[in-house]
């Protein structure tokens, strides 16, 4: 197990280097200049200017020499600063974004897997009943609608016509002198619209998935032997099929994972969250190199990470992984 | 508290319905409620959807950096609302017979927001630190003219040029950075990139990163405290989510479209609680010709692209007629602007003719013009994410194709077509927009020195009165010699079109009815910002 571990831990050192590699030449390959987009044809910024500009942020260097100092200072974990006008570190500029967008994805992802599984199971045992396929009309409207869209039209009804809710944002003016309590309400509040619409729009995948394993499962010939002993329905469903049948979900979940810090740029935008999304769309627009390879150096070691880990659990539930690759 | 908002509002706008009963329409313009007193205290809420870069005006290049910085800082020098300059930091200023050279005289007893006085020491610094190598500025290049900076008390500052150089003045304008904060430290990596310290009306309070920022009135401001008493700068990136926070009571001024303007915001209810002002915008949008194209090298091609565009047509479809036809690069009403300049209507006949002249006379089976075996046809180039420049061009395509020339559209994404397209000068013709800085100098858009690689005469204009005229214009401080020459660079340029000027387009802020004291003017409404007002009765925050 340990020789297993140390080879799987050895092999991600050549990958994330080739993983910065790439992140670099793409990024690069882009048309346009991190220095053109804050100039952007002002004509009172002459071509002097722009090279003070130039070798301030190190782009009058080779590429080649670029991406060694880069990733020189990478090693060290430190991943340069900002090329945007305030040239922060970028890791702070992540840092003050992350626990929004984890938040958000984590409440929108409990949301999502609490009603899908509950709508998948309850399908599969009605199967073909008016349940049944009302619920598959609901789940894919969700699939179907634009978010944007449907987005537009909750705020405008809860926010603008009824007031019930706020519009945007995540906090109210003056929020920060509330108690604890009344603080966590407000931003509650205003989340109720962007996790719903999230929420609703991911229905779809999980739920039909859920129905499918369930239905595959409640045809096994143990469920019929379950139902032969005379077990209530309950109990045949919850302790002998819903066990099986939700493996492979865990599997999707884990699967989420990786994708619990990266944010929709559309949905922030549009709810004004200020979530990694919107910082990486507006890095990429504004060409700010470190930005944006910082985020993807990011979101591919926790891919890394996370296929690890899963591959990890695999091995310890299952010898057969573990013996085959170890001996 | 929004509740609180909006249960305001509704009385509020109750309350304009029946006081509009019996007090008929009036034009939009006007506050429909009473002026109230004058009482200090309430915000304002301003949305963006921008974020400020930096909140030190000599890093930063983007117009939310400007918003804040405007209310933090002081110039020596700042625009009045007619758009001449007066004194700001500078009580005044001489300038030598000669016009070589500049003395600013400042003002006493103005403190920096920590409570230390300012000085010309500060001013000194802010010179020297944005000439300095070392910092990454875009606004060094007018700094650079200076051949000696000087202080000779703290309240006098002097600057020498080698050769006068008008737009010297403008470029004192810039921010005043503390001195007794920065000097000899990195510029780059001070704090005050995110908590500004400056001398201006208002107080930097607090900035919640992608959310907003808070600045708070400043009771020292030498020129009074102002009425309003926070300025909350809310960062809402989408414009449908800012229109709808506007009308629910999340937001108190915007800039909204002309659809919004002419058709969303007419109802008793939004007129209630809003005002809508309308002004024209300081930028004109363009139709540039690339003259070493052999297609547009001929003036008469270029005046019959003109005849055959309806600029009228342009304004009512794609602006729903909010703006004017610009006839050349300066903002009508402003003192440089000529207006005795018509360039070419619209008149199809007379395009025909032009083009007949210019060997443009038979057609193909398809109805182009042919000259010498090649169809008359090219592309324009508009970037990405401005509706209002690809509508027009959509427009112009389908006119130009009335009097037989075929036009191809293309969209590019902003850095792609910088680096791509006009660097390269690989276009035939590119609609965009320019600014209208107050200072009417406009040698680097049109001066033929400027055709170089990334300098911003890319469509290669060549006029040797033009060069002359610019350098004339901008070599005194004397201003109607200054408006003679660009008189006559407008009638030069109506004449050659080396762009069809096509529209300047109307700026449309709004802002809730609760704030009294504004006054359009054309500088547009936020030079009196300070004087703004909420009565103590309709205050919400």
């Amino acid at each position: 197990m340990i020789a297993y571990l140390a080879k799987r831990i050895l092999l991600l050192i050549p990958l994330m280097l080739g993983i910065t590699l790439i992140t670099f030449a793409v990024v690069h390959l882009a048309p346009g200049e991190p220095v053109e987009m804050q100039i952007s044809m002002n004509p009172k910024v002459t071509a002097e200017a722009r090279e003070r500009l130039k070798k301030f942020y190190g782009l009058d260097k080779p590429l080649h020499v670029q991406y060694a100092v880069w990733v020189k200072k990478l090693a060290m974990l430190d991943f340069g600063r900002s090329f945007a006008p305030d040239n922060r570190p970028v890791i702070d500029k992540i840092r003050e974004r992350i626990p929004i967008t984890l938040s958000l994805n984590i409440i929108s992802l409990v949301i999502e897997f609490g009603l899908a599984i509950p709508i998948g199971i309850l399908a599969a045992i009605r199967r073909d009943t008016l349940f049944d396929k009302g619920m598959t009309v609901f789940v894919f409207i969700g699939f179907a609608v634009p978010t944007f869209w449907l987005a537009l039209l909750l705020m405008y009804l809860f926010g603008v016509k009824l007031g019930w809710l706020p519009v945007s944002g995540l906090h109210s003016l003056g929020s920060e002198a509330y108690g604890s309590l009344r603080w966590l309400l407000d931003m509650a509040k205003h989340l109720l619209i962007p996790v719903s619409v999230a929420a609703f729009g991911s229905l779809a995948g999980l739920s039909r998935y859920m129905r499918s394993t369930m239905l595959d499962v409640i045809r096994q010939d143990y469920i019929t032997t379950a139902r032969a002993k005379g077990l209530p329905e309950r109990t045949v469903i919850f302790r002998h099929a819903l066990r099986n049948a939700l493996l492979p979900v865990i599997t999707l979940l884990g699967l989420s994972v990786p994708g619990l810090i990266g944010g929709s740029v559309i949905f922030e935008t549009i709810f004004a969250i200020p979530g990694m999304g919107q910082l990486f769309y507006g890095g990429v627009m504004a060409r700010d190199y470190p930005l944006v390879m910082g985020i993807l150096v990011i979101g591919a070691g926790l891919t890394l990470i996370g296929n690890l880990l899963a591959d990890l659990g695999y091995a310890f539930a299952d010898p057969r992984i573990r013996h085959g690759q170890g001996s | 508290m929004t509740r609180g908002v909006i249960a305001f509002l509704a009385m509020a706008m109750a309350f304009m319905v029946l006081q509009s009963c019996d007090g008929g329409k009036g034009a939009t313009r006007v506050p429909k409620r009473g002026a109230g007193t004058p009482a200090y205290g309430d915000a304002i809420v301003v949305g963006s959807i921008g974020e400020p870069s930096t909140l030190l005006p000599v890093l930063a290049t983007d117009s939310a950096s400007g918003d804040i910085s405007n209310l933090v800082y002081n110039g020596l020098v700042r625009y009045d609302k007619d758009l001449k300059l007066e004194g700001d930091l500078a009580e005044q200023w001489d300038i030598s017979p000669d016009g070589l050279t500049i003395t600013f005289h400042l003002r006493r007893g103005v403190k920096w927001h920590d409570g230390v006085d300012f000085t010309s020491r500060d001013v000194l610094y802010t010179y020297r630190v944005t000439i300095d190598p070392k910092t990454p500025t875009a606004y060094a290049d007018a700094f650079k003219q200076v051949i000696k900076a000087e202080a000779p008390d703290d309240y006098t500052f002097r600057v020498s040029y080698a050769k006068p150089f008008a737009p010297a003045l403008e470029s004192w304008g810039m921010s005043v950075l503390p001195a007794h904060l920065l000097e000899g430290k990195d510029i780059t990596k001070s704090p005050l990139a995110r908590k500004p310290v400056g001398t201006g009306p208002y107080i930097f309070r607090e900035w919640v990163a992608g959310q907003r920022v808070i600045l708070e009135s400043n009771p020292k401001y030498y020129e009074g405290r102002p009425y309003v008493g926070r300025f909350i700068y809310k960062i809402v990136p989408d414009s449908s989510t800012m229109y709808m926070e506007l009308k629910a009571g999340g937001i108190d001024q915007m800039g909204i479209s002309p659809i919004q303007y002419q058709r969303q915001t007419g109802t008793a209810d939004f007129t209630s609680k809003f005002n809508k002002y309308r002004y024209p915008a300081s930028q004109y949008t363009y139709l540039a010709y690339n003259l070493r194209n052999p297609l547009f090298s001929d003036k008469r091609v270029r005046q019959a692209l003109t005849s055959a565009i309806n600029k009228d047509e342009i304004i009512h479809g794609v602006l729903l007629g909010m703006g004017q036809i610009a006839h050349g690069p300066y903002k009508p009403g402003t003192w440089a602007y000529n207006p005795r300049i018509r360039d070419f209507d619209y008149n199809p006949e007379r395009a025909r003719a032009l083009l007949a002249e210019a060997g443009w006379r038979e057609k193909n089976s398809d109805g182009i013009l042919v000259k010498d075996g090649k169809p008359f046809q090219f592309t324009i180039l508009t970037n990405q994410g401005n509706d209002q420049r690809l509508k027009s061009a959509v427009i112009i395509q389908y006119r130009l194709k009335a009097i037989g020339i075929e036009v191809k559209i293309r969209v590019i994404e902003w850095a792609s077509f910088l680096s791509q397209f006009i660097d390269k000068g690989n276009f035939d013709a590119v609609l965009l927009g320019w600014t209208i800085t107050p200072d009417p100098d406009i040698f680097d858009i049109w001066h033929s020195s400027k055709t170089g690689p990334k300098e911003f005469n890319f469509i290669h204009y060549k006029n040797p009165e033009v060069d002359r005229l610019l350098v004339q214009g901008r070599s005194t401080f004397d201003m109607s010699e200054r408006r003679r020459c660009y008189y006559r660079l407008q009638e030069i340029l109506a004449e050659d079109q080396p762009y069809t000027f096509l529209y300047v387009p109307d700026a449309l802020p709004v802002v809730s009815a609760r704030f009294r004291g504004i006054k359009p003017a054309p500088a547009g409404i936020g030079y009196n910002f300070i004087k703004w007002y909420v009565p103590k009765e309709e205050q919400v925050y």
